[in-house]
């Protein structure tokens, strides 16, 4: 029953096919990985005179994230809308679910100076776009081919941090990142963060493993303004979520899921994406509530972007017009229910659609006061400062 | 007759695919895990052993934690599985085929929406939670979401198939002229399971527990949507490290190194156990 | 083996006392329930009604109008049927090449056995995590666009080692002797192969075929690191869990589960066939 496990030839045959397989290994690694410096456009490139040089192909591909444009029976009105009115053959794919994965595939492509297929992408604002603008990745948008967003976009989709020119950016929705709580488990209107740091709730708190939401809400729950903060902050904020963690306060660090929890009765308290509430508020799920507390919120955006050696660019820019359109936002709007970057879709949405559950919402169309307190993440320019952010904050999500 | 080469041929489509895209990727693995870089300059091989160190030091946690779900989920199913194997294989008469069919009959589905329906049956105020609360068997604030038990429960329930198959088909080979035997002389019932069929079956117990425990060692779904923030795997720190950061030579390192102590178990193991290959009895 | 009776031409079964009676089988019983519970939730689910159109387990009424919108949801039926597509095709390539490898290793000793062996068990143990990571970092060094291609590449790669493991299984059970018996009748050895061989190992194929076909469907892992913007039905699902899945998903996996116990049918008939050409040599 026992033999040898391996004759000595064999083990020969092993060590050199081993070296064998090492050697092409090195054929192929002997260059290394190549990175991404200078494989975008060239600094100084006169963009309106190319924009001026480019036509119509008729022709569109989006990427975006599931469940993110009006559907009904499978369709979407607001596209079959754009493309009766255009002619303009769409091909909508929700291939997006996460940004650090979808930016890992396209990176290697766009590495290699080659289109990714789309010509327009959906990215939320963070490292990756920020990555994506860096490496010159993005064409500027032609702002004078887009008369809808001149005339109707609210400072949702005006007043970016990250894009403070709007360069590249044009808001598709944006979201706020604050507290929900459930009704019955917790008493009384919450109004502030410290709820999500109460040991009482020991077990039955949720927070993001998103390291931007996490080491925001940290530091807006230490008062500290989280664009102008600074390293020694960010290390505060680790501390006060790392003792957090440490008590058994976190129940899980969740990236979507804490939905679900939340609904399951698994969480008393969590942080909280508005949309994912107010869908859940009409789903059966009443009890449920979203609040800005006083000490602030996140206010994040999913920005329409139009990315190097895109096909047709100036049917992107058609479409990116189309939707700031305030009649079809307001059709897109009322479905996603998220917050929307035209104001002046709120009564179209009231009066025609007659839908004053979405039309009233503050989690959809927020008041001044309330974006008032809606922070953005703090801006990481560089791979060092991206690298320590996320070196703060990663350990406490995930060990 | 058939000439010597017949067999190398025969062999060669399937190595050359397998040499192409299993062995070779997996020795780049090595040489990634050397170099050093970022993804703004790129990376570059500079036989950077001391990451080996490192990335050991700074998940070993993840790597033991792993080892011991690993471990308990795969002896959870060896116990569960086994008594159903042998009945199947002894007593299913006619309809044993019948049998171990209905027994995979729910590994057919996805497993991510059987991971999903565990979620919801676990939950706080769930089906089996729920029930158990309003008995008064657990107190107002037992949850086995986030816990180690909802990873280790999500772990064992997926390797339950993979354990019995090789069990079944290790037992259903034995001679049952073998046990009759031992019965005539005098064996009883008990004796005749511990003395016969139970070292016989032995082979396919081992394939089963390499099978399971390999498997699970290296799995991160259970821990992602079943588990909480103490009950990361190594597996999710090496699919965060690929994609959420591209750390590509952690990442690799962090693969080698699962991939070589699991070789090790391996190795140990058969060494130990001395059994025959595990293609006989899967 | 030749000469040895197969257990199953046995029909006295091992002495039956009152553990084997009614302990164990209420005990196997019970296990095959308990793995399908959460089957039985997502067949309940799927008659649930859904505002927003995405699956709540709050319950909301009895509906069977997620049968009649089964493809609604567009990119999930595009997933699904990427799904279908690659399971097929790598199926079929992973028993076209692991077929004659396995006759190789089961038929005869030859010099390079042992290692296709080691690169077979190798496979199979891998943890899925280091294999598609491998593949992944292997496709960005040669600047391989991910996509419907590279996932096939990985299927097929892990399918194969299935194929040769199970088709063996399957060989070395059989006698030579028919072979060499039609050979002497003045069959030349291809004839001799097809007529008398090939029937009789065919069972072991098609198995090896459905258990490619539904390791490959249900993969999640090694797709995930080599998929790229392509989705399958466990990705796509996946993903879709962040912002809650559409009933249609339940529906599909209630529908694969009928339709894979029908499948699974067919093979208990084909492999009863098989059998009867085991039996026709003592």
């Amino acid at each position: 029953m026992t033999q040898p496990r391996f004759s000595r030839r064999q083990v020969v045959k092993g060590a050199a096919g081993a070296l064998a397989g090492l050697g092409l290994a090195q054929f192929i690694a002997a260059c290394g990985l190549p990175g991404t410096k200078d494989t975008g456009w060239e600094a100084g490139f006169d963009w309106s005179d190319w924009w001026k040089r480019q036509r119509r192909h008729d022709e569109l591909n989006i990427a975006s994230w599931p469940l993110y444009i009006d559907t009904e029976n499978g369709k979407h009105p607001s596209l079959q809308k754009f493309a009766k009115q255009t002619g303009i053959d769409v091909k909508y794919s929700p291939v997006i679910q996460d940004n650090a994965a979808f930016f890992s595939q396209i990176s290697p492509v766009l590495q290699n100076g080659q289109s990714i297929g789309y010509d327009v992408i959906v990215m939320s604002n963070g490292w990756q776009l920020t990555q994506l603008m860096q490496n010159r990745w993005l064409i500027p948008l032609d702002h004078s081919r887009l008369p809808n967003f001149k005339k109707y976009a609210g400072t949702v989709a005006t007043d970016l941090g990250y894009d403070p020119h709007l360069t590249y950016c044009a808001v598709w929705q944006a979201g706020a990142t604050a507290i929900a709580y459930d009704e019955r488990q917790v008493d009384g209107p919450v109004d502030s963060l410290e709820i999500l740091f109460d040991p009482k709730y020991k077990g039955k708190v949720g927070m993001l493993s998103d390291p931007d939401e996490l080491g925001t809400v940290g530091l807006l729950a230490l008062g500290i303004e989280p664009e102008t903060s600074t390293y020694a902050d960010w290390k505060k904020s680790a501390a006060l979520l790392t003792k957090q963690r440490d008590q058994g306060i976190v129940r899980q660090y969740y990236d979507n899921g804490y939905i679900k929890a939340l609904q399951d009765g698994d969480l008393a308290v969590t942080q909280a994406y508005s949309g994912d509430i107010f869908q859940a508020n009409h789903s059966g799920y009443p009890h449920l509530k979203f609040v800005i507390p006083r000490e602030g919120g996140v206010l994040w955006r999913d920005n329409s972007v139009i990315p190097y050696h895109a096909a047709n660019p100036v049917d992107a820019l058609e479409w990116i017009n189309f939707y700031y359109d305030p009649e079809i936002q307001a059709i897109i709007e009322d479905w996603v229910n998220y917050i929307s970057p035209v104001p002046a879709a709120k009564p179209i949405i009231a009066n025609q659609l007659e839908d004053p559950v979405v039309a009233d919402s503050p989690l959809i169309f927020p008041s001044e006061e309330e974006l008032a307190r809606l922070k953005e993440y703090p801006m990481t320019e560089t791979l060092e400062t991206h690298e320590k952010w996320v070196g703060l904050f990663d350990p406490i999500i995930q060990s | 007759m058939k000439s010597r080469i017949t067999p190398y041929l025969q062999s060669a489509p399937a190595m050359l695919w397998l040499g192409l895209f299993f062995i070779v990727p997996l020795v780049a693995i090595v040489s990634i895990s050397l170099m050093t870089g970022n993804p703004i300059d790129g990376y570059t091989l500079t036989w950077n052993f001391s990451i080996f160190p490192d990335v050991l030091d700074q998940y070993s946690p993840q790597l033991g934690r792993s080892f011991l779900y690993g471990g308990i989920s795969t002896l959870l199913a060896l116990v569960a599985m086994y008594p159903v194997a042998y009945w199947i294989a002894f007593h299913g008469g006619r309809r044993k085929s019948l049998f171990l069919f209905l027994l995979l009959l729910p590994f057919l589905v996805s497993f991510i929406i059987r991971i999903l329906t565990w979620q919801f049956i676990l939950s706080d105020e769930g089906i089996l939670l729920g029930t158990l609360k309003s008995i008064g068997i657990l107190g107002d604030d037992a949850h086995i979401l986030s816990t180690p038990t909802a990873v280790i429960t999500g772990l064992t329930y997926d390797a339950l198939p993979w354990m019995a198959l090789p069990i079944y088909v290790a037992l259903e080979k034995i001679d049952r002229d073998l046990v009759e035997a031992a019965g005539d002389l005098y064996a009883s019932g008990y004796q005749q399971f511990r003395r016969v069929i139970l070292p016989l079956s032995a082979p396919g117990v081992y394939a089963g527990i390499l099978l399971v425990g390999i498997t699970n060692v290296g799995d991160y779904l259970s821990a992602q949507i079943l588990g909480g923030p103490s009950t990361t795997m190594i597996g999710n720190i090496i699919q965060t490290q690929y994609v959420q950061n591209g750390d590509y030579p952690v990442a690799s390192a962090l693969s080698m190194m699962l991939m070589l102590a699991l070789l090790v178990c391996v190795f140990v193991y058969a060494r130990v156990f001395g059994t025959r290959t595990i293609q006989e009895y899967s | 083996m030749a000469g040895r009776r197969t257990p199953s031409d046995s029909a006295r079964p091992v002495r039956s006392r009152p553990w084997t009676r009614f302990v164990l089988p209420s005990y196997v019983f019970a296990v095959m329930a308990y793995t399908l519970v959460p089957i039985a939730v997502m067949i309940v689910y799927t008659f649930n009604k859904a505002p927003n159109q995405r699956l709540t387990f709050a319950w909301h009424g009895f509906t069977t109008e997620w049968y009649s919108k089964l493809f609604q949801v567009q990119d999930l039926t595009q997933a699904l049927w990427h799904s279908l597509e690659v399971a097929v095709i790598s199926s079929i390539i992973a028993t076209a090449l692991g077929t004659p490898a396995a006759l190789a290793l089961a038929r005869r000793k030859f010099r390079g056995r042992g290692a296709i062996d080691l690169v077979v068990v190798t496979n199979l143990t891998a943890p899925t995590v280091v294999v598609g990571a491998s593949l992944l970092g292997f496709f960005i060094a040669l600047s391989i666009p991910r996509g419907i291609l590279t996932i096939l590449i990985a299927h097929v790669a892990f399918n194969v080692a299935i194929v040769i493991i199970v088709v063996q299984a399957r060989v070395s059970g059989l006698d030579e002797s028919l072979e060499e018996a039609a050979a002497d009748l003045g069959a030349p050895p291809w004839v001799a192969f097809w007529k008398v061989t090939m029937p009789l190992i065919l069972p072991g194929i098609f198995s090896a075929f459905l258990l490619s076909f539904a390791l490959s469907i249900d993969d999640y892992i090694i797709t995930s690191f080599v998929a790229g913007q392509t989705l399958t039905f466990p990705l796509w699902v996946a993903g879709a869990v962040k912002v809650g899945i559409p009933p249609q998903v339940f529906v599909m996996g209630t529908l694969i589960f009928v339709s894979g116990v029908l499948i699974a049918l067919a093979s208990l008939v084909f492999q009863r066939w098989g059998d009867h050409g085991d039996t026709v040599r003592t």
